[in-house]
């Protein structure tokens, strides 16, 4: 299951390792997480549903669901897509996903430590990181917390290369895009805290957060919410079985830990990431049957879906997954035609033998923490669903609490850098008060990102945009 | 074969250099056709042949006088929306950029149509790679005849 050869990444020499689940001993490599090892020796069931047993696997393995939760080395309830491999680790299947840990796994150590920051960012993918590194070029010194064990976020798995303008990240392919984001942070001397959850929110800024294994109370001036989004799952018997993925998932095992997700795939959405994670996957030697969409059109990009079907791969719009079967595994998938109306046409149905089906049926915005904080938020399907009311400088209706990237609307990766500029130099105005400098460099980030969302595919943004604005002005917000 | 509805470019919706300017060597072709922010193909042409216009959105043109079909601009597409086309040789040969394993030069390949169909036989004639394109190769295919200039565009290996 590990990739071997690939034409884009080089995934080195790792150390290898043995972890043991259930006492079976199983080879790992340093630096993944215990899911990516135990997908890698063929196992994908992590996990069971309380009621009826029904074996369960990774969904998103961004550690946003909870289906791969595992009891490791005693802990239960471990997300084991987030959590790297250590030599020498136990694994236990959970027989009762609602354990509570107990005194155990509790910290003996009741003294809370004490933090004091600034600026808290709570997220480092491109938008967080982003962030961080504009407002500490000026004179901020954030706090950057991640709870993913690598900084990044889903910037480190897109391997193709970027639109956009030449003067921002365009023709270079998003792992690189990481890769200088993680290094201007590491120059500027940023913080940053990996492996790192914020488990709540509470008034005038303050965090609880598990870092080394110990809560930190973390007083901050602002805050800076770059959490991300979740996948979507998709309504279907058998929509549960190990096997399923998310879209971003796949791309996760592929691209992040070079492990293929399976034999053959077929993808579900035929929007941007649909398309895209269906090319990589014939990049990684995986066999894709198709890709299926309800809709009438492809939504991604031409370019993006040309490259795909001259490969050979079809996409069968006005199609949707009627369900799919297998026991620890998908064995196998069938697709039906829908009508105009979107309902499936009796007799249409075509069936696939493959152990893969990837879900890519959309965002939705990370809004927990901020909602606790006591952000108010709005419907808008354009965005994503419930999004967080903001100013036009990403303040949330909570002063001193800034949103940006996906959990402020679901967007690319470009647009999410973009925010978390203008988030972070908003909260460093706050902190530092007014400055031309700021509002001038701010302004030119506007300006590039209203350049981005002009075209015909930021339409449905632009409309959302003006929902928002509309919302949070009701709102007092402006 | 109407395609436009599940994501290939149909071939009248597409504009090619005429035979004059085919049968003096290598010319670029995009086919790019929807308003994508994007223009690193215009930002990195030695010869300013690839315009985009004000809006950074708006679609790439190309002067095919001023081309001279370095191919340069192939591998800095980020969609793979650029190929090379020239009929100025005993056969054909089209260049496209590619992201999967680089063929060997030599290799006989099926030729596949924007849909993926196979309509031919050819062969890897050569395959650049460059430092400054990361990783995406000009592979240079000869075709059969020059009506595959427009119709080709993505091969197989023949014994795979």
């Amino acid at each position: 299951m590990r990739i071997t050869a690939h034409p884009i990444l080089d995934f080195g020499q790792k150390k290898p390792l043995t972890i043991y689940l259930e006492d079976r001993p199983i080879p790992a490599l340093e630096g993944e997480p215990i899911a990516a090892s135990l997908h890698a020796a063929g196992l994908t069931t992590l996990s069971h549903s309380l009621r009826f047993n029904r074996p369960r696997g990774l969904f998103c393995a961004i550690g946003k669901c909870a289906s791969c939760m595992m009891e490791v080395d005693g802990v239960p309830n471990v997300r084991t897509c987030i959590v790297p491999v250590q030599d020498g680790m136990r694994l236990r299947y959970q027989s009762d996903s609602a354990i509570s840990p107990g005194n155990s796994a509790c910290p003996k150590n009741h003294a809370i430590k004490q933090k004091k920051t600034k600026l808290a960012i709570i997220g480092a993918g491109p938008a967080g990181l982003s962030a961080a590194i504009y407002a500490a070029r000026q004179g901020i010194e954030p706090l950057l917390i991640e709870e993913h064990f690598l900084l990044g976020g889903q910037l480190s798995k897109q391997t193709h290369k970027f639109f956009g303008s030449t003067s921002h990240y365009a023709g270079v392919r998003g792992i690189r895009i990481a890769q200088e984001l993680i290094k201007s942070c590491n120059e500027l001397g940023i913080e940053t805290w990996t492996s790192s959850s914020v488990i709540g929110i509470y008034p005038g800024h303050r965090l609880m957060v598990i870092h080394n294994g110990e809560i930190v109370d973390v007083s901050a001036d602002t805050v800076l919410l770059a959490t991300g989004a979740s996948e979507k799952n998709a309504t279907f018997p058998g929509n549960d079985i190990p096997g399923v993925y998310g879209a971003g998932a796949i791309q996760t095992l592929m691209n992040l830990y070079g492990i293929k997700p399976g034999k053959r795939v077929l993808m579900i959405g035929a929007g941007n990431i649909g398309v895209i994670v269906a090319y990589q996957l014939l990049q990684a030697g995986v066999d894709v049957a198709a890709v299926v969409e309800a809709a009438p059109d492809v939504g991604a990009y031409r370019v993006h879906s040309a490259k795909l079907r001259r490969l050979g791969v079809p996409i069968l719009t006005q199609h949707t997954v009627s369900r799919v079967w297998g026991g620890s595994r998908v064995e196998g998938v069938e697709i039906m035609a829908v009508d105009n109306r979107w309902q499936p046409i009796p007799g249409s149905a075509k069936r696939f033998d493959l152990d893969t089906v990837g879900l890519a049926v959309g965002l939705s915005p990370s809004i927990e923490i901020a909602s606790q904080a006591g952000a108010l938020q709005s419907y808008i399907p354009e965005l994503g669903g419930y999004i967080n009311l903001r100013t036009s400088n990403m303040e949330t209706s909570v002063p001193g609490l800034f949103v940006a990237g996906d959990n402020a609307g679901i967007e690319e990766a470009s647009a999410a850098m973009m925010e978390g500029r203008i988030a972070g130099l908003s909260a460093a105005e706050r902190i530092l008060g007014p400055k031309p400098a700021i509002s001038s460099l701010r302004a030119e980030v506007h300006e590039e990102l209203r350049e981005l969302r002009d075209g015909h595919f930021g339409k449905r943004i632009r409309q959302g945009n003006a929902k928002l604005t509309e919302e949070a002005v009701k709102n007092g917000l402006h | 074969m109407d395609c436009t509805n599940t994501g290939c470019f149909a071939i009248d919706d597409l504009e090619f250099p005429d035979d004059d300017r085919l049968k003096k060597g290598a010319v670029a072709v995009v086919e790019c056709s929807q308003e994508i922010p994007c223009n690193p193909c215009s930002s990195f042409c030695p010869q300013g042949a690839i315009k985009i216009g004000s809006n950074i959105n708006d679609c790439p043109h190309i002067d095919w006088t001023a081309c001279n079909g370095c191919g340069l601009c192939l591998g800095y597409c980020p969609g793979l929306a650029l190929f090379l086309i020239d009929n100025s040789k005993e056969k054909p040969r089209l260049t496209i950029p590619f992201e999967l394993t680089p063929p060997v030069k030599g290799t006989e390949v099926a030729l596949l149509d924007r849909s993926g169909k196979i309509v031919g036989l050819g062969q890897v004639v050569d395959c650049r790679i460059l430092k400054k394109h990361d990783r995406t190769s000009l592979v240079t295919l000869e075709l059969e005849n020059p009506k595959q200039l427009r119709l080709v565009r993505g091969f197989t290996e023949v014994n795979k």
